[in-house]
């Protein structure tokens, strides 16, 4: 059961998609978020970055501050930068 | 005669210059207004999603945070004024300052000084002319606004908001803005944006049921960290709007603009060309009468 993942800056929708894990550093420290996480509202760290993990590929995304907002929905990332790395397998 | 005739062509050349210069200026405004709005478009996922997870956290929490707690007895009252840099849009920006007028009446009325804050040149040049002191400016991005203009400002009306009151402090932040309602009407309308105004419902929130979050570090800490972010998208929001309108009310401006140009052209020409036929009955009756003269004395 894949989770819908949206990565949102306030100018554009940065990258949206299905995912199987996410990774994100917040102030207390790093949180994976698998399907069916607990609702969660994280302050994430300046300069970190979010990974999201599709089959056996990581997308990566530097992320500036911002928020982890996990939800039954899916789980969004408000950031006021994000910039989408070149996905590595 | 001659020179009557001369003076009108030249009317008719300046006029035309006149037109394409319009003319243009309506094009370009028409190409803006899709644009901007499109920027409304992109911005709405980002915006969207931080009011439905502020009014989450606001609805659970019973932190007592000072972006959100009504000030029992506001002294001062910041505002906000959106205007556009450039004129040649209508009555765009005289809308918006009359409503700015109204806030500033309904404020002092209730005993809060207000303080101004303008964006935009014309506003700027508005309250400088009349005397008004003004407690921060920012120009040179009405058209095209970027979300570090929206910080930019932001962080100064938070700042001042986040200071005592005894000092130079604010205990309100008020916004008036041009609303984009589509191309034809576009309302200018103030808002509060802080202290936050929490409406309780018994209506479930667009998008299904708040979801009951855990925080991390601790709900304080998340907003902390969200009631800036949320007032900067605000702010965004509203620039991009008064982009949008601003452009739209230009694009009016500018086709009746172009529209008046066609008119005195049309007109210019009929009068050049009663002037013209004027000369040349003049000319013949001239020469008539010479020949007349003529014939008479042999």
């Amino acid at each position: 059961m894949p989770i819908r993942v949206a990565i949102v800056s306030p100018e554009r929708e940065v990258w949206s998609g299905d995912a199987d894990m996410v990774i994100a550093r917040t102030t207390e420290g790093e949180i994976g978020v698998l399907p069916r996480h607990v609702p969660l509202l994280g302050v994430l760290v300046q300069g970190g970055e979010v990974r999201i993990k599709i089959g056996n590929e990581t997308l990566t995304v530097a992320v500036d501050g911002g928020f982890l907002s996990v939800t039954d929905q899916g789980v969004s990332i408000l950031a006021e930068h994000a910039t989408l790395s070149t996905p590595t397998t | 005669m001659a020179g009557q005739l001369r003076e009108y062509r030249r009317r008719i050349r300046s006029v035309q210059s006149t037109k394409k210069i319009t003319r243009a200026m309506e094009l370009i405004a028409a190409s803006r207004i899709v644009k901007a709005k499109a920027r409304v478009a992109a911005s709405r996922p980002y915006a969207d999603e931080i009011t439905r997870v502020i009014s989450a956290v606001a609805s659970q929490t019973t932190v007592r945070h000072p972006l959100t707690t009504e000030h029992p007895e506001a002294r001062r009252a910041a505002v906000l004024v959106i205007t556009s840099d450039r004129g040649l849009a209508g009555g765009y920006n005289a809308n918006v300052l009359r409503r700015t007028g109204e806030l500033l009446e309904l404020l002092r009325a209730e005993g809060k000084e207000p303080v101004l804050y303008a964006v935009g040149r014309k506003a700027v040049t508005y309250y400088r002319f009349r005397g008004r002191e003004l407690a921060g400016e920012f120009t040179g991005f009405s058209e095209q606004p970027g979300y570090d203009n929206a910080k930019e400002v932001a962080d100064a009306l938070i700042a001042r908001f986040v200071e005592s009151s005894e000092a130079a402090g604010v205990d309100e932040i008020h916004l008036v803005f041009t609303e984009y309602v589509n191309t034809l009407t576009q309302r200018p309308v103030a808002h509060r944006i802080l202290p936050l105004v929490l409406e309780k419902t018994t209506e479930p929130p667009p998008g299904g049921p708040l979801p009951q979050y855990e925080f991390e570090p601790s709900a304080e800490g998340v907003l902390d960290a969200l009631l800036p972010r949320y007032v900067e998208s605000r702010l965004y929001a509203s620039l991009l709007e008064s982009a949008a309108s601003e452009s739209a009310a230009r694009q009016r401006a500018m086709k009746s603009a172009t529209d008046n140009a066609g008119e005195l052209i049309k007109t210019y020409t009929r009068r050049a060309n009663a002037a013209r036929q004027d000369a040349i009955t003049q000319e013949i009756s001239e020469i008539v009468g010479g020949a007349n003269a003529l014939a008479q004395a042999s």
